[in-house]
């Protein structure tokens, strides 16, 4: 059962990650992200980290996404209808770096012999999101301080760069 | 196994039926309850008092023709309404209606359809994913009105469901749950328990973004009729304007749900001595308390302009759900401590 629920999200996060990439639409491509982020939700859910999945689906499908749609939508971006798009060979030569990166990573890596169907043993009897808190604030306390940092900066920079302009029109 | 299955298909089919309905004769309760308040009568032609009036309307719109605009996106424009319906119909998974477990056919079933450790995360996650429906409708109808009103809304609902999550942040720090099943019964024992009187400023806050998101008056920029037509779904017509329709009436009712259960205890009765009144009713009579705010709301107030929207939004409910967050959490840390 977790065996055909894996095969079928992972194989819906391959082909909507294809389809985002291979759509010519952009608005086409951000509603196959769309997609995927829910199928990677729903391997969340599998590995029982349900805390995750509704993260991640309030974050990526909920704001950023939405964000990437509104931006689209206002650029008015042309799409030709076409589905197949032919590359510039710069993004070939990109994509064989990618692609030898990954066959390198697969072949060093061993798979799980399967899910982890029960909780680590190593993890508190505590619900889901108790656990996701508990390590946050302690163990990785430095790390998840570190990131909030770079996101004030960005936000700051953000306010920065819209604001500048305004001033001195 | 055979038992649970059973068990979820009848709670299913019974909220499925109970949803619905309510949705249905919401449409008849707003056109009596603004027609009293402007001093009319409302819907009073087909059955007695009107009663009949959304079963002749459900009619009307299904056998109306589905015109779709010749220059539309017309995948997108065919799927959008569904989008729109499908979170706003599944969120309600997690929302429990009662206390006690009951039977039907030999078979007992809870007053839930699943009680997942993340219920509020569940709530708020697919809220934000019925936003794509509006979005991608008005971008697909390709027409301008369409389109402002999908942009206003992405805007609107973006900067609204932040201070709703914001704002029940107090109530899971007091209730040290997620579970709306776990809220609910640590609301338990007299109306003094509930958290409506701790978190009153998280109340008025989640009140107000609630209205925001499900586009209602005076937040609703993004059908503004004066300027936009009727926003996204001004080229829809037939049962894909109706999805649009069910889905706006479908997540007041969440809403009405979600406040129900994190600031006025849910199933519990106010006072012990009210206790032989069945949960279920407590539960009806406060959902339907937040719907008549709806209506009322939407008879008392003009729409709001887009910029005051925003401002109010973000420099004044923003700061003031941080404040309370902070503030809660600091007292809970005191208290416990």
């Amino acid at each position: 059962m977790q065996m055909a629920l894996f095969a079928y999200f992972g194989g819906a996060v391959v082909l909507s990650a294809l389809f985002v990439v291979y759509f010519r639409n952009p608005i086409y491509s951000a509603m196959s992200l769309l997609a995927m982020f829910m199928h990677i939700a729903g391997l969340y859910v599998i590995l029982e980290a349900e805390f995750l999945a509704g993260v991640q689906l309030l974050v990526y499908a909920g704001a950023i996404l939405v964000l990437y749609l509104f931006v689209v939508m206002l650029l008015n971006v042309q799409s030709r209808g076409r589905f197949l798009q032919r590359q510039t060979p710069l993004v070939a030569v990109i994509g064989i770096f990618a692609a030898v990166d990954v066959i390198a990573l697969l072949l060093h890596t061993r798979f799980y012999p399967e899910l982890p169907a029960i909780p680590h043993p190593g993890v508190p009897t505590l619900g889901n999101s108790e656990t996701i808190g508990m390590v946050l604030y302690t163990q990785y306390l430095f790390p998840f301080e570190i990131a909030s940092l770079v996101l004030l900066i960005a936000l700051v920079g953000a306010i920065v760069l819209a604001k500048g302009k305004l001033k001195y029109r | 196994m055979l038992n649970d299955l059973a068990s979820a298909v009848i709670v299913i089919v019974a909220v499925l039926f109970v949803l619905l309905t309510t949705v249905a004769y919401l449409t008849y309760l707003e056109r009596k309850v603004l027609g009293f308040m402007q001093d009319r009568l409302g819907p009073m032609e087909v059955g007695p008092w009107g009663l009949l009036q959304p079963l002749a309307d459900g009619i009307k719109l299904i056998s109306k023709e589905d015109i779709i605009p010749s220059d539309a996106d017309k995948a997108i424009f065919r799927i959008a309404p569904v989008i729109s319906l499908v979170p706003a119909i599944i969120s309600f998974a997690v929302i429990p209606f009662g206390r006690d477990s009951f039977h039907f056919l030999g078979i007992t079933t809870h007053p839930y359809i699943t009680d997942i450790n993340i219920g509020i995360l569940y709530v708020l996650a697919l809220s934000s994913v019925g936003a794509y429906g509006i979005l991608l409708g008005g971008w697909a109808s390709n027409s301008k009105y369409s389109l402002l009103g999908a942009l206003r809304s992405a805007a609107q609902v973006i900067s609204y469901e932040l201070n709703a999550g914001m704002s029940v942040i107090g109530v899971l720090i007091l209730a040290g749950s997620l579970s709306l099943v776990k809220i609910e019964a640590a609301q338990s024992g007299g109306f003094w328990h509930w958290y409506i009187f701790p978190q009153i400023v998280a109340f008025v806050i989640y009140l107000i973004s609630g209205i925001a998101e499900t586009n209602r008056t005076p937040f609703d920029l993004p059908e503004a009729e004066s300027e936009l037509v009727a926003g996204f779904f001004t080229e829809y017509s037939g049962m894909r304007f109706s999805l649009y329709y069910l889905a706006e009436y479908a997540n007041m009712i969440m809403v009405s749900s979600i406040a129900t259960i994190l600031f006025l205890g849910g199933w519990n009765s106010p006072f012990a001595f009210l206790d032989f009144v069945p949960p279920f009713v407590w539960f009806m009579l406060k959902v339907y308390f937040f719907l008549f705010f709806f209506f009322w709301i939407r008879a008392t107030l003009p729409r709001l302009r887009y910029d005051q929207l925003m401002k109010f939004g973000w420099k004044v409910m923003l700061p003031l759900s941080f404040a309370n967050v902070i503030v809660t959490a600091i007292v809970v840390y005191m208290v416990r401590h």
